[in-house]
């Protein structure tokens, strides 16, 4: 095994040489991440608009179950989603298990809990500015949920970055129902895990790098995104 | 009294009545209407009537609920007890029909021009109207502007016109130039005296006795959660009847 300063030096030559293996990884990371963060966001966001403009007997207890499904194990959604995908689940007749598609329907499940619970704490504070003005208006209940998505936009972003940022880093759920099959389904973090346990360090650094600058990008991105927003006073 | 916490209608369609949708708004007509919190009465047992046209000015020291009688006038608020009734018909019902300016003037996050579309959409009217409200109120030019960079007296503008848009029976005014410059302030009583003569019930709060001098046909005066004096503005500002109203002329302090 090679030192840590030799094996940052190897891996930073991967990661400038383009090597194709490489970037495939990196690719179907981001085709797999993304994917489950739209999802989760078209499925969460109403979720938490809803909640937050709404006042029910046992929302307590909703907001309870929310927050806590945000700490959700990834490898017991791994099992479940297994277990539901699994030729003899419910969802067996997909022929999904072992496919990005298994590995998408994993991570929005983990982070779709994420999104709605953020979501809600963000669109409930712009609730609390608007709501006086909306019943004067006579909103109804899909007018002020939409007013509220549109122009909690740019906060919502962060929540939605939020979600990007754990499904990207998560390696159990996405190698128990895609199963790190090497030009199939393996994703950075299931490579990272790989390539330490057989030693080569240096790939396994290599994607480490790389995840790091795509969530420093991810984040820098959305940062300025926000100010410029801030500076339109859209925020 | 009913000790009731503040509650607020919940924000959901509200059964119509066509029969009452096609009746006038006015004569309002309140009685024994009743809020307390934490067992103290904020409104305790008001009665008032209005008769349509006009502007009435909404006067009293803070605390003396009328900000919260505005809000219940509007449906805003459920009271703890008493009744409201616009004609016939129960506050909640009759929102749509009236706008509400509020003292800090709540504005989304879009352009100016955008806040108008909003509300013209939201309730059904005709969007081309939006540059002539926007000229109304002297914002034509800062159409593409975000409506929360406007200055206190300008976004207060965009509120008004905002409530305009909706075409009110009646609009509520709950001190809505109350940290404006004069110059400002003189802009939005002209709005508003405009909206009025074109037969726009106005009910406007406000603390400031040479706006209510400026602006009111009649004064209600309230004290202690309770209408202290209802007299014509020509009747109330030489000759007060009730002492809580003289003090309040007077600038002594009335508790």
């Amino acid at each position: 095994m090679q030192n840590i300063g030799e094996a940052f030096h190897l891996a930073l030559s991967l990661v400038l040489s383009g090597e194709a293996d490489l970037y495939e990884i990196v690719g179907l990371s981001l085709q797999v991440s993304l994917s489950a963060t739209v999802l989760a966001c078209a499925i969460g966001l109403p979720i938490g608009a809803l909640i937050a403009v709404s006042r029910f007997r046992g929302r307590g207890l909703v907001l309870i179950v929310m927050n806590a499904l945000m700490g959700l194990p990834p490898v017991v959604v791994g099992l479940l989603v297994y277990l539901y995908l699994s030729r003899s689940g419910p969802l067996g007749f997909l022929g999904l298990l072992y496919t990005p598609g298994a590995m998408i329907f994993a991570q929005t499940i983990l982070i779709v809990p994420i999104v709605a619970a953020l979501s809600r704490q963000v669109l409930e504070d712009l609730h609390a500015e608007y709501a006086e003005q909306f019943r004067s208006l006579c909103l109804t209940r899909w007018q002020s949920i939409t007013t509220l998505l549109w122009d909690g936009r740019y906060a919502l972003l962060t929540v939605g970055l939020a979600g990007f940022g754990r499904a990207v880093a998560e390696v159990g759920a996405v190698i128990m129902v895609g199963g790190n099959i090497d030009h199939l389904t393996r994703v950075m973090t299931t490579a990272i895990a790989l390539e330490t346990s057989k030693g080569d360090l240096p790939l396994a650094l290599a994607l480490g790098i790389i995840l790091l600058v795509l969530a420093l990008g991810v984040n820098a991105g959305v940062q300025t995104l926000r100010m410029t927003a801030a500076r339109q006073a859209h925020v | 009294m009913s000790d009731l916490p503040i509650t607020a209608v919940p924000p959901v369609a509200r059964p119509r009545d066509e029969a009452a949708m096609s009746r006038p708004l006015l004569p309002l007509r309140v009685s024994g209407l009743r809020l307390a919190a934490d067992g103290a009465a904020l409104l305790d047992g008001v009665e008032l009537s209005l008769a349509p046209g006009g502007c009435t000015v909404i006067m009293g020291p803070n605390g003396a609920g009328k900000s919260l009688l505005l809000k219940m006038l509007h449906g805003l608020l459920v009271p703890g007890g008493g009744e409201v009734s616009w004609n016939g018909t129960p506050a909640a019902q009759a929102t749509a029909r009236q706008a509400l300016v509020f003292q800090k003037p709540v504005l989304l996050r879009r352009s100016v021009a955008a806040n108008l579309d909003f509300v013209l959409k939201a309730r059904g009217r005709d969007r081309a109207r939006r540059d002539t409200l926007l000229r109304e109120v002297g914002l034509l030019h800062k159409a593409r502007q975000p409506a929360r960079l406007l200055s206190g007296g300008e976004a207060q503008r965009l509120a008004l016109a905002r409530a305009l848009a909706t075409d009110p029976e009646v609009l509520f005014l709950d001190e809505p130039t109350a940290s404006l410059d004069p110059a400002s302030v003189l802009v939005i009583e002209r709005i508003v005296a405009a909206a009025r003569d074109r037969g726009t019930r106005i009910i406007f709060v406000t603390h400031d006795v040479g706006q209510a001098r400026r602006m009111a046909d009649e004064v209600v005066f309230l004290h202690r959660g309770r209408v202290a004096e209802h007299s014509r503005a020509d009747v109330f500002f030489p000759e007060p009847r009730s002492q809580p109203a003289r003090d309040y002329l007077a600038g002594r302090i009335v508790l």
